[in-house]
């Protein structure tokens, strides 16, 4: 395992030194009261500090648990770096968990402080608190609506920081005591506790420590060419190791700056004033921009659209041989400046990507078309492939080496190989030091040896050398016939269309594969406004004969395009209908990183599934949802089912019949 | 969570005093000896069927209707008319029932021109934005600042209020109201032509507004449910008259109020 240089093996080392080597550049920025606020590495120590004086005083000590919910908010980050400065392990939870999912991870965590954002976190807190006796004080971030709250246990993050402070001031050992503390703290010890989402069963708190995170984050760095002059916004949940990796380890490791938006809905915005230079995102982020973009040109004039369709077509045709310094005709070149002077560039700027030198997808596969419009237009858009298990990254595609199919070559100081089932395995300096409390799915997943099954079928493309995954390994099925039958794939295949956001593709051990789709409210309301088409709420949007027919026409173009690979031509779909309700992480049907839990969802909607495969035309099927609030409550409704016409399978796989 | 017991401990004195109020348009009585008062601190609700004269009895408050006869004391001072300028002036903001708001100006503009009164220097101190000026425009977008975080109305900041759904319109127009600072809050329906989700948000501001600026507030609305959870005591209106004045559980309860509500035959005509 590579060695951590000059005594830089723990995260408030980092700081500590990032307080001298880079003292007067920001370190953070959070717009506050519609003002970019500021905060160089040398004030972010103080704050750091500050605080973590205060929990010292509130009892935290080496070993402690303490979690993390809300925001990307500068405090909440700082709060991680201060309780891993006493020696105790952050557990950030997800800040849209219901407080029942909440209570299980704090529960099993043993975590006994919490730092969190607002009423909101608090008030989940305190309706489970009689499942937490080990929980002390809830530190708050943001006071509103809390005056009234009489509770021993709540006490504003000021407070605390002001409880450090006097600390400091009035005991001079103080200082020197919390430095040595930190300077005790080794590579190899506990850095945080992740809970996975998991797409099954209850989640699963995954063990990191320094070592593993900042060797991964180093690594990262050097592979894209990070420096302190790299810009970052943090969006993302704190509780994803994406997050926590991106937005605080190599921030961290590097030195660079990372700014917090206003609040989660002026992303954009911020992101636009700020110019970041490096970004992070599931593919989701990407869908939707890209169906924002449609649904805003579909509202535009006639020259608009027609100049928009040309050039995007141009783009399509040349954009990433260009990005990626291929020899194009010169008018080609010529044509595609235009289309960056109207179009691409414009474009670009609206979402705030005009500086960006590097954009990776991570979290799921994207969508290959979603993949080559961005590209297309010039973002160097990239795919990696990782895990919380691995510290996130495991491959990732370096520059000139692209492609919208594979997830890049093994990243540095990491192995990969394939096991005999087709499973992807790798072993790292990343490797994770357990499942927390839990030896027997440990020992599930991470060999003796130290190699990690990450359950997902992959193989290396002899074409390009590089990884590709296929799908989950277990999701991955054959219909009856023997045909592969990949969900994934053909799922990714519908959401490149913007008004479908979400589709469950079902047909293992089937005889024929049948889909289940979400339409985009945004995208289908927009063309609902724009086609005099009424409706009242998502159920009755989806419910319209009209609406089907514009999604038949989706499922038929996909049908095509499946058609015309050979493996996959057996898996087109046959029949589809349109959900009543959206799939939500409150009714446990995605993780809180917004992945499908299939097999769940296949349960929930098993009355659907039935119908598919007896032939009914509609099917009845009432759900439980759980409102925002934690409330349960009943939707039913009558579902249409429709029929496809699959495309003929192509001569190639006749004659093998044959 | 709110206590109400605790809280009726808590209410203040009277901040708003309305004695045997009458006003009439032509023959039409809308108001006829209405007396009640408001006590620092309370949300208040003026309830009443359709035509029972709750818009009237704002405008006289604020002071765009003159009423014929009657007294209001406002802060211990007694008027029996008042121009709705001074009533700005002396500490009253309202929201109203059919927006009133600037529509080719951004969230931004408008919430600011809710400051217009407390803004100390002139025009052209202004147009030359130079040392107090300035300074003072800098405290006024501080402030507004403030009230668009509250309102949790950043990603429109600066987006033209027309171009924006009716709820957060809605939301701009509250904004617009706190920026005045008042000391009694005048809300006409906050609340109607909003969705489920809307009326939820619109309700946790009106608390929040309450607790968090200690902002005294008067509605009028037509949402029992939103009545009964936000308000510290109700004033039913029927006709021009006060049919009730008590806590939100005893109007529920109350003979006259349920039978104004379903519409008996009543003296003069029959309603709905």
């Amino acid at each position: 395992m590579p060695s951590l240089h000059n005594g830089l093996d723990t995260l408030p080392k980092f700081v500590l030194h990032n307080a001298r080597a880079f003292a007067k550049r920001p370190a953070m920025r959070h717009k506050d009261l519609g003002i970019w606020q500021a905060w160089t590495w040398e004030q972010m120590l103080g704050e750091i500090r500050a605080f973590s004086v205060g929990l010292a005083e509130l009892g935290l000590k080496r070993g402690d648990k303490f979690t993390i919910i809300g925001s990307n908010r500068p405090r909440l980050y700082w709060a991680i770096c201060a309780g891993q400065a006493l020696g105790a392990v952050p557990v950030p939870v997800y800040a849209d968990a219901v407080a029942d999912e909440m209570a299980y991870v704090l529960a099993h965590s043993e975590v006994t402080l919490a730092v969190v954002e607002d009423q909101e976190q608090v008030d989940k807190i305190i309706a489970v608190s009689d499942r937490l006796p080990q929980l002390g004080k809830v530190i708050y971030d943001q006071p509103r609506g809390l005056k009234d709250y009489v509770h021993g246990r709540l006490i504003s993050f000021e407070e605390v920081q002001g409880i450090g402070r006097k600390k400091l001031g009035s005991d001079p050992e103080c200082l020197r005591h919390w430095e040595a503390g930190i300077a005790e703290g080794k590579g190899d010890d506990l850095s945080v506790i992740l809970y996975t989402s998991g797409t099954t069963g209850r989640s699963k708190g995954v063990m990191l420590s320094y070592e593993n995170t900042i060797v991964s984050a180093r690594n990262a760095n050097s592979f894209d060419h990070l420096d302190e002059n790299e810009e970052v916004i943090a969006y993302l949940p704190l509780a994803w190791v994406g997050d926590y990796i991106f937005s605080y380890v190599q921030a961290y490791v590097a030195g660079y700056c990372v700014n917090c938006p206003e609040t989660p809905d002026t992303v954009v915005q911020d992101r636009r004033e700020i110019g970041t230079t490096y970004a992070f995102a599931p593919p989701r982020v990407y869908e939707n921009v890209l169906t924002l973009t449609t649904v805003r040109m579909a509202d535009a004039g006639v020259l608009k659209r027609k100049v928009f369709d040309y050039f995007i077509g141009v783009a399509g045709r040349w954009g990433e041989k260009i990005l990626d310094g291929e020899k194009v005709p010169l008018t080609a070149r010529l044509l595609y400046g235009i289309g960056n002077l109207l179009v691409y560039g414009p474009l670009m700027n609206q979402f705030g990507l005009s500086r960006i030198r590097v954009a990776y997808t991570a979290g799921e596969a994207i969508g290959p078309e979603i993949f080559r419009f961005w590209r297309g237009i010039g973002l160097n858009l990239k795919q990696l492939y990782g895990q919380t298990e691995a510290s996130v990254y495991i491959t990732a595609q370096p520059d000139g080496q692209i492609h919208a199919d594979t997830v890049g070559t093994a990243s540095p100081d990491v192995e990969i190989r394939i096991s005999d089932a087709g499973e992807v395995m790798f072993r790292s300096p990343g490797v994770f030091a357990g499942y927390y409390k839990d030896p027997e799915k440990t020992a599930e997943v991470l060999t003796a040896d130290g190699w990690v099954h990450t359950g997902d079928a992959g193989f290396f493309d002899p074409k390009t050398g590089q990884l590709r995954i296929i799908d989950r390994a277990k999701d991955l099925g054959h219909l009856k016939d023997g045909t592969v039958f990949a969900p994934k794939y053909i799922e990714n295949k519908l959401k490149f269309f913007p008004n479908i956001r979400e589709a469950v593709a079902v047909g293992a051990d089937r005889d024929f594969v049948c889909a289940m789709i979400n339409i985009d409210l945004t995208a289908v309301g927009s063309w609902a406004e724009r086609n005099n088409v009424v409706y009242g709420s998502y159920q009755e949007l989806a419910a319209n004969p009209r609406v089907y027919d514009m999604i038949a026409q989706h499922i038929d173009e996909v049908n095509r395009s499946l058609a015309e690979e050979e493996v996959m031509a057996g898996a087109q779909i046959r029949r589809f209908l349109i959900l009543h309700k959206e799939l939500d992480a409150d009714d446990g049907e995605l993780t809180r990183t917004q992945k499908l839990r299939r097999g769940h969802i296949v349960d929930r909607y098993s009355p659907l599934v039935e119908a598919f495969y007896n032939g009914s035309t509609d099917a009845h099927i009432t759900t439980e949802v759980t409102f925002e609030d934690g409330h349960k409550g009943v939707i039913s409704a009558r579902v249409a089912i429709r029929d496809m016409k699959p495309y003929p399978v192509q001569a190639i796989k006749l004659e093998r019949a044959a | 969570m709110r206590a109400p017991s605790s809280r009726e401990a808590a209410l203040g004195e009277v901040l708003l005093a309305v004695e045997d109020v009458s006003l009439s348009f032509g023959g039409v009585q809308a108001l006829t000896d209405v007396s009640f008062d408001i006590r620092k601190g309370e949300i208040r609700a003026i309830i009443g069927p359709n035509g029972a004269g709750k818009t009237s009895m704002l405008n006289v408050v604020n002071g765009f209707y003159q009423p014929q006869s009657g007294r209001i004391t406002f802060k211990g001072q007694a008027r029996t008319s008042m121009r709705p300028y001074a009533a700005a002036q002396g500490g009253i903001a309202r929201t109203f029932q059919n927006l009133a708001l600037f529509r080719g100006m951004s969230t931004l503009d408008n919430i600011l021109a809710g400051r217009a009164l407390k803004m100390r220097r002139g025009f052209f101190w202004q147009l030359i934005r130079y040392g107090p000026a300035l300074k003072e425009e800098v405290a006024h977008r501080r402030r507004v600042e403030e009230i668009i975080d509250f309102l949790e109305i950043a990603d429109i900041r600066k987006i033209p209020v027309g171009r924006l759904p009716y709820g957060l319109q809605k939301r701009v127009e509250l904004g617009r109201a706190l920026a005045m600072e008042p000391d009694l809050l005048l809300l006409d329906e906050p609340m109607a032509g909003m969705n489920l989700e809307e009326k939820e948000d619109m309700s946790r501001f009106i608390i929040d507004v309450n607790q968090q600026y200690g902002t005294t507030i008067a509605l009028i609305e037509h949402d029992m449910g939103v009545v009964m959870d936000l308000s510290d005591r109700v004033v039913v209106l029927d006709y021009g008259r006060k049919i009730a004045d008590a806590t939100p559980d005893e109007v529920k309860r109350d003979k006259n109020v349920i039978r104004a509500y379903l519409g008996e035959p009543h003296g003069v005509s029959v309603t709905k």
